[in-house]
C-alpha cells in the first residue's frame, strides 16, 4: 500500500477495500520510522491528520466523499501558512511564528478532503537547490541517503520519493519542484504563473513564485492540480480562466504534436547519461506519434544571471518585514536598528543573507537601471522566443537538470549551485507551465527526469504528452528501498 | 514677518522676506505635500473597516499586518475616489499607472516597504486656484498619486527618555491620496490658505472628511528661501506632519525666519527633515536620519497595472459637484452677497445647498444669509452634513420665517422668539405665529393710541425731547414695544412717536 | 569588483549585522556573482519593455467591502514583546 498513488487509495476506500483512517495511520507509523534518517518533516500534523482522516472515512462510509482526492495523505512544504500549525519557512526567524490564517492552497485542500500529514523540510525561504539551506538539518534522498533531494521543496519531493506521503505540494520559483522532483524520481508540475493562488506562500520572489505539486504520477497530478486551481479574490495576480477537467484531459495520446527540442539544453555542462536518458525519451515520444524538431531559444544561457538579479531583488524586498517588531525571533538590542540588524544576522543562513544583499545592491540607488532594470528587460527577450518557437510547436522537451542528485557538501561554491537551475529557470521567468517526469535512471541508479514545457494555460496538453509518455515506460514502477 | 512693515506692494509682485538687519531680501518659496485619508469603509489593500478611534490593534487581519503570505488586493473605490480628486484638481488621468513599492526600515511600516507610485502615478500636471490677499493664483500641482498608511507610533512615556515605543497598526493600509503641489507657494499665509482651499475641495468632492485633529489630512512642506533676481532655487527643508491650518502657518513662519537668519549670519542651510513642535512654536531637526533614504521603488509585483477606461473617467467627470470657489464667486454674482457671507455660506457642501435651498423658496438672499450666518450656525454646532441634517429647521421653514419679517406679519425681535420654538420643537414658522398670535400689530389706529398713552404717561420724556434730547423719543418706542407685548410695528411705533412729539 | 564600503553601506540598507569575516567573504562571494551577472550589460536591450508581471493582467480590483478583523489577541500572539494592546519596540534613535 505505501507507494500507491492517491488515485489508487480513493479508489479503494470508495470501495470500501481501505480505511482513510488506518492509511493515515500507516503513513505516520513509516514516517515515525524513518524520517529520523530521511529528514522530510519539519513538523507533523499527527492529530490533524488523523482527524481529517476519521471525517473522510464517514464521508466515504455515507457515500459521500467530496472528490478524488478525499481522504488522501499530503504533506505540506514548510513555506504554505496553516493557522495554528507554526510555520517556519526552514529559518530560524520564524521558528517559533504560528499564522492565524490558512494558505488558499491549505483551504481548497481541506476542502478537497486531503488528510495533511505535516509540513516538510526546504532551503530556507526557498532559497536553495539541495535543502542543505534549512536552518533545521538536511534532507536526504531516499534513493542514496548520501545525496541530496534537490531544492528548494526537497522535503516534499523526498517524501513522496520516499512512501512518506502519496503526494505533497511546494513551490517552484526557479526550479525548486521540478529539480528535486527529477533528482528523487517523481513528477513535479510548475503550472501556469498564477493558475493557482499564492495567497498564504510565504513569499521568495513574487513574480516567479508558483505553488507547484509532486506526486508519483501523471493521473495524481492532474488530481492535485484540479483541486487548487483556479482564481483566488485574494491573489491580485491569480488568473481568471476556467479550471479544466485535468484528468478527463490526459486521454488522447500525442499523434500529431509537435514537439521542440531546444538546441542549448543539450550543450557542454550536460551530464552524458541525462543527455543519452532525455534523447532516448523524446523517441519515445516520436514512436508514439509525436513530431519532433529542432528549435532554438538563444537567451537560455543568459537565464541564470538574470533569474540570479531579479529573484534576490524581489526576495530582498519580500524578506524585509522580518525584523523581529511583529513575530519571530527578537534579538535584544540597545534601539531599534540594532535589534532589527542583530535579529536578521541570528535569524537568517548564508545563504539567504547573501541573497538579500545581492538584491539590496541590484536595486540600490545608482545600480538599478544596470541589473534589475537590465534583467528585467532580458526577461522579455526569454518570453518573446519561446513565444516564438510556440508558433511552430506546441511542447519544448529538455533535461530537467544538468546533473543527477550530488552528494551532501558537494557544492559549496554558490554559482556552481545556481548553475544547477539552468533549465529550470526559464519557464519560470516567462511563467509558463513545465513538468519534470522520470525518465531513467544512470548507471548508479540515480533518478534523471525529463521536462516538458508548455504554453501558457495548455496544462491539458502539456499533461497528455507527459501521461502518454509515462505510460509507455516502466519507471513508475522502480521504487526506492528505505527500510 | 513676510512682509515687512507696512510697505505696499504692488498687486501681483510676491511678498518678500527681509533679513532681519538688513538687505538683501529673498524670496520664500514654498511646496506643499497633502496626503488625505480617502473615504473609504476598507482599507486600501485588505478588507479591514477605516473607522477612527478603534482599540488599537483591534482592526487588523494579516494582510495589514504584513504577516508572512499575504498579498494586497487594490479598493476599487480609492481610486474612484482619487480619480474624482485629479479631476476636481484638472489634474491629467493617466492612462495607464502602477504600484511600486518604497522601501525603508520603520516600526509603523509592518512590511518595511509601503506600497505607494512612482513612476507612473494616478495623475500628474493639475492646478488650485485660491484667493490671496494679492488677488487670485494659481499653485500647480505635479502629481497625485494612491498609497498606503503607515501604523501609529506612541512613545512610551516622555519622548525624550523613552526607552520604547508602542505600535498600534489600526492605521496601517488606510488608503491614502498624495498630492504634491509645485514650489509656488511665496508665504506661509499663501500656503495656509492654499491648504484650506484644497481641504474644501476635498470635503465637496466626499473624498475625505478633512479631519485634521484625527489625521485624515496631512502636510508636510517644503520651503526654502531664494536671492530674488535668481534664479536657482535654495536648498530646501522639509517639515513634517503639521496638523491643522494655523500650525502649517506658524511653522512656516518660524521656519522662514530661521533660515533667513541663518543666511544673514553666513550659515548654510542643511538640507534636512524638521519636526514642528506646536508648543514651542519652533522646528527642529527630526531625530532619526530617515532622510537619507534610498528607497530602491521598483513595480509592485504583486499588483497589476491599472488602465483607466476614458469613458468612466467621462463619466466621473461627470458626477463633480460645483466647486468651493466657484461657488463662492457665484454666490457674489447671482445673490449679490458681500464676499464675506460667500465665504462663510460656501465653507462646507451641505451648507451651501441648504442656504440655495431657503433662498429658492423665498428669494431674500441678504436676509436669509444673516439669519444662516448668526443664528442657525450658532445652534447647529458644524457646517457640515452630519450637523445640518440634525437640525429641525429645514431650508423652507428658514425661509418662510423671513418671508414673515419681510412681509411685516412679524418684526425681527418676534422671529427670534419663533426661531428659538422652531428649534426646540420644529413646526412651521406660520402656525407657530398663528398659535401664539405673535401677529405684528400694524394697524396705525391701535398703535397711535398706545403711542398716546406713552406720550401721556412719560411728561419727563417729552420735557426732554422738547429742550432738544431727540433720543428721548427712544423711551416712548421702547414703552409702546413693551405694552404691546412686542408685537407692535417698531417702524410704525418710530414713524408715529416722531409725528405726535412733533405736534406737541 | 564590489568593496568593502559597498558591502558596509549595503548591509546597513539592508538591516543586516556582518561580522569583519562575514563582510570580508560577502564581498568575495558577490564580487563573483556580479562578474557574472555582469554579462547581462553587454545585451542589447534598447526599446525592450521589462516584464513586471509574468501574466497580462489589468485592472484587478477589490470592491469597497468589509471583512472581520483578527481580535486584538490573534493581531498580538505572535508579538515578541506586547504592552497590554500594543506591538512594544526599542527606543528608535539617530542612525
Amino acid at each position: 500500500m505505501i507507494g500507491a498513488t492517491i488515485h489508487e487509495l480513493t479508489t479503494a476506500y470508495a470501495a470500501g477495500e481501505r480505511s482513510p483512517v488506518a492509511v493515515a495511520e500507516a503513513y505516520l507509523a513509516r514516517i515515525d520510522a524513518l524520517d529520523p534518517r530521511v529528514g522530510a518533516y519539519l513538523t507533523l500534523m499527527r492529530d490533524e491528520a488523523l482527524a481529517a482522516a476519521r471525517l473522510s472515512e464517514a464521508r466515504y462510509r455515507a457515500g459521500r466523499p467530496v472528490g478524488p482526492l478525499d481522504g488522501a495523505p499530503v504533506a505540506l512544504k514548510d513555506v504554505f501558512c496553516t493557522r495554528g500549525v507554526r510555520t517556519t519557512c526552514g529559518s530560524r526567524i520564524l521558528e517559533t511564528f504560528v499564522p492565524p490564517y490558512d494558505a488558499t492552497l491549505v483551504d481548497r485542500l481541506r476542502a478537497a478532503g486531503a488528510v495533511i500529514l505535516g509540513k516538510t523540510n526546504m532551503d530556507e525561504f526557498a532559497m536553495g537547490s539541495s535543502t542543505e539551506h534549512s536552518a533545521f538539518h538536511v534532507t536526504r534522498n531516499p534513493w542514496d541517503l548520501t545525496r541530496v533531494p534537490g531544492g528548494s521543496s526537497g522535503g516534499s519531493a523526498a517524501a513522496v520519493a520516499g512512501g512518506l506521503a502519496a503526494g505533497a505540494f511546494g513551490t517552484d520559483t526557479g526550479g525548486s519542484v521540478r529539480q528535486p522532483a527529477a533528482f528523487c524520481g517523481v513528477v513535479g508540475l510548475k503550472p501556469t504563473y498564477g493558475r493557482v493562488s499564492r495567497y498564504g506562500l510565504v513569499a521568495f520572489a513574487s513574480s516567479l513564485d508558483h505553488v507547484a505539486p509532486f506526486a508519483l504520477d501523471i493521473v495524481d497530478t492532474a488530481l492535485l492540480l484540479g483541486a487548487v486551481a483556479g482564481h483566488d479574490p485574494l491573489d491580485a495576480t491569480s488568473v481568471a480562466a476556467p479550471v479544466p477537467d485535468y484528468v478527463a484531459a490526459l486521454a488522447g495520446g500525442v499523434q500529431g504534436l509537435r514537439i521542440g527540442v531546444p538546441d542549448e539544453y543539450f550543450g557542454a555542462g550536460l551530464d552524458p547519461e541525462i543527455e543519452r536518458a532525455v534523447r532516448v525519451a523524446i523517441d519515445v515520444l516520436r514512436e508514439l506519434g509525436a513530431t519532433i524538431e529542432r528549435v532554438s531559444l538563444p537567451s537560455t544561457e543568459h537565464g541564470v544571471a538574470t533569474y540570479y538579479v531579479v529573484a534576490p531583488a524581489e526576495a530582498s524586498s519580500n524578506l524585509a518585514r522580518y525584523d523581529g517588531v511583529k513575530y519571530g525571533l527578537r534579538v535584544p538590542g540597545k534601539d531599534l536598528i540594532d535589534m532589527a540588524s542583530r535579529t536578521r544576522a541570528a535569524g537568517f543562513g548564508a545563504e539567504v543573507k547573501r541573497r538579500i544583499m545581492l538584491g539590496t545592491y541590484a536595486l540600490s540607488a545608482g545600480y538599478h537601471d544596470a541589473y534589475y532594470g537590465q534583467a528585467q528587460k532580458v526577461r522579455t527577450l526569454v518570453r518573446r522566443e519561446f513565444e516564438a518557437a510556440f508558433a511552430r510547436v506546441d511542447l519544448l522537451a529538455a533535461p530537467t537538470t544538468p546533473s543527477v542528485a550530488f552528494a551532501h557538501g558537494a557544492k559549496s561554491d554558490p554559482l556552481a549551485m545556481y548553475m544547477n537551475d539552468v533549465y529550470t529557470i526559464p519557464a519560470s521567468m516567462t511563467g509558463l507551465p513545465a513538468v519534470s517526469v522520470p525518465c531513467g535512471f544512470n548507471a548508479a541508479g540515480l533518478p534523471i527526469g525529463l521536462q516538458l514545457i508548455g504554453r501558457a494555460l495548455d496544462e491539458p496538453t502539456l499533461l497528455r504528452a507527459a501521461h502518454a509518455y509515462e505510460q509507455a515506460t516502466p519507471w513508475r514502477q522502480r521504487r526506492p528501498v528505505l527500510s | 514677518m513676510s512682509s515687512g512693515g507696512a510697505r505696499r506692494r504692488t498687486p501681483g509682485e510676491p511678498p518678500a522676506t527681509v533679513v532681519r538687519g538688513g538687505p538683501p531680501s529673498y524670496d520664500t518659496v514654498i511646496g506643499l505635500e497633502v496626503h488625505a485619508q480617502l473615504a473609504t469603509s476598507s482599507k486600501m489593500f485588505c478588507g479591514c473597516p477605516t473607522t477612527f478611534g478603534a482599540a488599537p490593534n483591534s482592526r487588523t487581519c494579516p494582510i495589514c499586518l504584513g504577516m508572512p503570505g499575504v498579498l494586497p488586493v487594490t479598493n476599487r473605490r480609492a481610486v474612484e475616489l482619487g480619480v474624482r480628486a485629479a479631476l476636481a484638481l484638472d489634474l491629467r488621468v493617466n492612462a495607464a499607472c502602477r504600484f511600486a513599492r518604497k522601501h525603508y526600515y520603520y516600526p509603523d511600516m509592518p512590511k518595511n516597504f509601503q506600497i505607494s507610485q512612482y513612476e507612473e502615478p494616478l495623475a500628474e500636471d493639475g492646478w488650485l486656484e485660491i484667493d490671496t490677499p494679492d488677488g487670485a493664483r494659481r499653485i500647480g500641482i505635479q502629481r497625485l498619486h494612491l498609497e498606503e498608511d503607515v501604523g501609529r507610533l506612541v512613545h512610551e512615556g516622555d519622548f525624550a527618555a523613552a526607552q520604547a515605543s508602542l505600535v498600534d497598526y489600526n492605521r496601517s493600509g488606510v488608503p491614502l491620496m498624495e498630492t504634491v503641489s509645485r514650489p509656488d507657494l511665496r508665504s506661509p499665509e499663501e500656503a495656509a490658505i492654499y491648504l484650506r482651499a484644497f481641504r474644501a475641495v476635498l470635503l465637496y468632492l466626499g473624498v475625505c472628511d478633512g479631519n485634521m485633529e484625527q489625521g485624515s489630512l496631512r502636510c508636510d512642506a517644503n520651503v526654502s528661501l531664494r536671492p530674488r533676481g535668481a534664479s536657482e532655487l535654495g536648498t530646501k527643508v522639509e517639515i513634517k506632519n503639521l496638523n491643522s491650518f494655523r500650525n502649517v502657518q506658524r511653522a512656516l513662519e518660524y521656519e522662514v525666519q530661521r533660515q533667513a537668519d541663518a543666511l544673514a549670519a553666513g550659515r548654510r542651510i542643511v538640507q534636512e527633515t524638521r519636526l514642528f513642535d506646536a508648543d514651542r512654536g519652533t522646528t527642529r531637526p527630526m531625530r532619526s536620519k530617515e532622510y537619507a533614504h534610498d528607497y530602491r521603488y521598483f513595480p509592485e509585483p504583486d499588483l497589476v497595472p491599472l488602465r483607466l477606461d476614458p469613458a468612466w473617467i467621462a463619466s466621473v467627470r461627470v458626477t463633480l459637484p460645483e466647486l468651493p470657489r466657484a461657488r463662492r464667486q457665484r454666490f457674489v454674482s447671482q445673490y449679490g452677497l458681500p464676499a464675506y457671507d460667500a465665504e462663510i455660506l460656501t465653507q462646507s457642501r451641505a451648507l451651501a445647498e441648504y442656504y440655495e435651498a431657503a433662498v429658492r423658496a423665498h428669494a431674500n438672499a441678504k436676509g436669509i444669509s444673516n439669519w444662516v450666518m448668526t443664528e442657525l450656525l450658532r445652534e447647529l454646532g458644524g457646517d457640515d452634513e452630519a450637523a445640518l441634517a440634525r437640525s429641525p429647521i429645514a431650508p423652507a421653514a428658514l425661509a418662510a420665517l423671513v418671508r414673515l419679517i419681510d412681509d411685516g406679519t412679524i418684526s425681527g425681535r418676534i422671529a427670534k422668539d419663533v426661531f428659538a420654538r422652531m428649534l426646540a420643537g420644529g413646526g412651521d414658522p406660520e402656525a407657530i405665529v398663528r398659535r401664539e398670535g405673535l401677529t405684528q400689530v400694524a394697524d396705525a389706529g391701535a398703535l397711535e393710541v398706545l403711542v398716546d398713552q406713552a406720550i401721556a404717561a412719560n411728561p419727563k420724556a417729552v420735557a426732554d425731547f422738547k429742550s432738544g434730547k431727540a433720543a428721548a423719543a427712544k423711551a416712548f418706542v421702547g414703552q409702546v414695544m413693551k405694552a404691546s407685548g412686542g408685537k407692535a410695528n417698531p417702524a410704525i411705533v418710530d414713524r408715529l412717536v416722531q409725528e405726535k412729539l412733533s405736534r406737541i | 569588483m564590489i568593496s568593502r564600503e559597498d558591502v558596509e553601506h549595503v548591509a546597513r540598507l539592508a538591516r543586516l549585522a556582518l561580522s569583519e569575516a562575514e563582510s570580508e567573504r560577502m564581498r568575495e562571494q558577490l564580487s563573483g556573482i556580479l562578474a557574472y551577472i555582469d554579462t547581462l550589460r553587454a545585451l542589447d536591450t534598447a526599446g525592450v519593455e521589462p516584464t513586471s508581471h509574468a501574466v497580462p493582467l489589468v485592472n484587478v480590483m477589490r470592491d469597497d467591502e468589509t471583512r472581520p478583523c483578527l481580535s486584538q489577541d490573534v493581531a498580538l500572539a505572535n508579538a515578541p514583546d506586547r504592552s497590554d494592546d500594543f506591538f512594544r519596540v526599542p527606543r528608535i534613535i539617530e542612525d
